[in-house]
């Protein structure tokens, strides 16, 4: 209790886990597993494959539920008893790894139905878009560079304007935690550059959780980092210090 | 934007063709379209639920049945009494479930308040349940069986195989006579018209905009903050309405309905007057609708022993070829005229412009 009252003079916690775990049949995916993420932190969970760090966005979206554990959000809300659609609308947004766009609605549509809004049938039957709205969703798409496209059919956009417009859909509802899973994947090196400012910018009003496997990446626009080995939180801090770990080398080098 | 609006003008003069159709065509073939239309309105139905939201189910016949079934009773009642059948199965005295439908208003209500009850209630432990795609299509089917099996079971209070017919007046009016006839298929056009609407309305709106994020990546609308399942449970609740309507106006033009009306075949086949006519439209269901049925009275009155060879032929290479049905291909036509006219790459543009809704 003492850590935590220090924890919150200093900046707010988001997030918290306490030995969470996670099974699937004999298998645990996530071990005992406790993580702390501050507000306005850009956070990169890294570790080998298998790691559970998927499966730890998943617990914080409510893909899948924690076998034991739990994790509060904003101190209070117990991620685990949620419904997938309530946690969003707690405020926690996913990007996933494969870009999930909508492909045959045009890119302001995918925005639009993105949109931070009441979700419920009556309002989304009746609801319009207002001047306001598409203010927002414009500066939105001039944020992810994808202004000139508004209009086009989103299955048309190239890979990485996919994924650039999905980061933005998450966005679209304000989340105070954001999760992105492998962010960069299959992206060119210009685009990785982008992708990593933009983090960046988002970073600056909300929490991000980023899984990522390029180190160059991690190494640039990392705030902290924490490494995962079978389950198990392994160690955190800057990627420096991680780097000189003598447990992280053991897990990625297999060195004795 | 010129494209959409000479879709609209084409619509509206198809709507007008249809209402001058009992001024042109002769009694018999004017009833033959008045039936195909109360097809059209419930392909619309499918058209919305598989079309938009990706929600296949081969179980309309049972919703289009219990909407003829209660017209038909209606239609019993008030043109003489109790059914023949009841009598000859030593059944004396009206139940309570025919008699609600001698008031033609608790009649009409409940033809279309039933099956969107029925399915609202199915859709909420299934789709609730995550239960999706073929494993919910499978489950429609067996629902068909389930219904029809119980309603041929119960012949004392359904007429069994025999269905219901041999009612021959409407508010007093003969349903044989030319003038009846021409008013409702009038009336189905009108409905047809409305449910066109209803469907345009809906489907532009953002409301339809989420029925096809749904169809395209659930899990990402999920993770939008929707509950989808609900907004399923809604749509299919509609399409069986929509489907009970039709029933309706279907078996004031036919003068009978029996379960092979509402069985497997013809529920797959009405999926099959969608996959025809283009999924993903609403134009397409329509058309497919009337022309499916044209055609196959048309090849059945011509060559009797071979049109079911044929008709299943043509669902065959439609299915292979015209992934995208008739609609698919006026829209690749469309997109091939516009590329010679801009000189853009036909591929492209196709792809850019083929989301719109009508």
């Amino acid at each position: 209790m003492e850590k935590i009252e220090k924890k919150k003079q200093s900046s707010t916690t988001v997030l918290q886990s306490e030995k969470l775990i996670v099974q699937f049949g004999g298998l645990k995916a996530i071990n005992e597993f406790s993580f702390q993420l501050s507000d306005r932190e850009l956070h990169f969970i890294i570790g080998p494959n298998g790691a559970g760090k998927t499966t730890f966005l998943d617990v914080l979206c409510g893909k899948t539920k924690p076998t034991s554990g739990n994790v509060l959000f904003k101190e209070s809300i117990e991620l685990g008893k949620l419904y997938e659609y309530q946690i969003v609308r707690k405020g926690v947004g996913r990007k996933f790894q494969a870009p999930s766009i909508f492909p045959s609605l045009s890119v302001m549509s995918n925005l639009e139905i993105a949109m931070k809004q009441q979700k419920g049938f009556w309002h989304i039957l009746r609801a319009k878009l207002s001047e306001g709205d598409k203010e927002h969703i414009h500066e939105m798409l001039t944020l992810i560079g994808l202004k000139e496209e508004s209009n086009r059919t989103a299955g048309t956009l190239a890979h990485g304007q996919k994924q650039w417009l999905e980061i933005a859909m998450v966005l679209m509802q304000d989340p105070e935690l954001v999760l992105l899973d492998e962010p960069i994947a299959g992206m060119t090196e210009e685009e990785e550059e982008k992708t990593g400012e933009l983090l960046r910018t988002i970073a600056k009003d909300r929490a991000v959780i980023v899984v990522e496997h390029d180190m160059d990446f991690v190494r640039k626009f990392a705030d902290k980092v924490t490494v995962m080995h079978e389950g198990t939180w392994l160690c955190d801090g800057s990627m420096e210090e991680v780097q000189q770990n003598e447990r992280v080398l053991e897990v990625y080098l297999g060195r004795r | 934007m010129s494209y959409l609006y000479s879709k609209k003008t084409l619509v509206i003069l198809g709507f007008v063709i249809l209402l001058i159709m009992p001024f042109v065509l002769a009694p018999f073939n004017l009833n033959l379209l008045g039936r195909f239309l109360a097809y059209a309105i419930l392909a619309l139905g499918i058209g919305v639920l598989w079309g938009y939201a990706g929600i296949l189910s081969l179980g309309h016949g049972i919703f289009f049945g219990f909407g003829a079934y209660a017209m038909a009773m209606y239609l019993t009642l008030q043109s003489g009494g109790m059914p023949d059948f009841m009598g000859w199965n030593g059944i004396t005295e009206l139940p309570w479930f025919w008699a609600i439908f001698s008031n033609p208003i608790v009649a009409i209500v409940l033809a279309i308040a039933v099956p969107m009850l029925f399915a609202g209630i199915l859709g909420f432990f299934t789709f609730r349940n995550r239960i999706t795609g073929v494993y919910f299509t499978i489950l429609t089917q067996a629902l068909v069986i389930v219904v029809t099996t119980l309603i041929i079971s119960q012949q004392q209070y359904t007429g069994g195989t025999n269905g219901i017919t041999g009612f021959d007046t409407i508010f007093g009016y003969s349903l044989n006579s030319v003038t009846t006839q021409q008013m409702i298929y009038w009336t189905t056009v009108i409905f047809l018209g409305l449910v066109f609407l209803i469907c345009y309305k809906l489907v532009n709106s953002r409301f339809g905009k989420v029925l096809i994020a749904i169809r395209d990546g659930e899990n990402r609308t999920r993770f939008l903050g929707y509950n989808t399942s609900i907004y399923q449970v809604i749509v299919y609740s509609f399409s069986a309405g929509v489907a009970g309507l039709a029933g309706m106006l279907f078996v004031l033009q036919v003068g009978i309905i029996t379960p092979s009306m509402m069985g497997i075949v013809p529920s797959i086949e009405m999926v099959l007057w969608v996959a025809i006519g283009g999924r993903g439209t609403l134009i397409g269901p329509v058309i497919g609708a009337l022309l499916t049925n044209g055609a196959s009275t048309w090849f059945s009155q011509t060559y009797p022993d071979a049109w079911l060879f044929f008709i299943g032929l043509v669902f065959v290479l439609v299915v292979v070829f015209m992934p995208k049905g008739i609609m698919g291909i006026i829209s690749t036509i469309q997109a091939r005229r516009r590329a010679k006219k801009y000189g853009k790459d036909r591929k492209e543009e196709a792809k850019l412009y083929n989301s719109s809704s009508i």
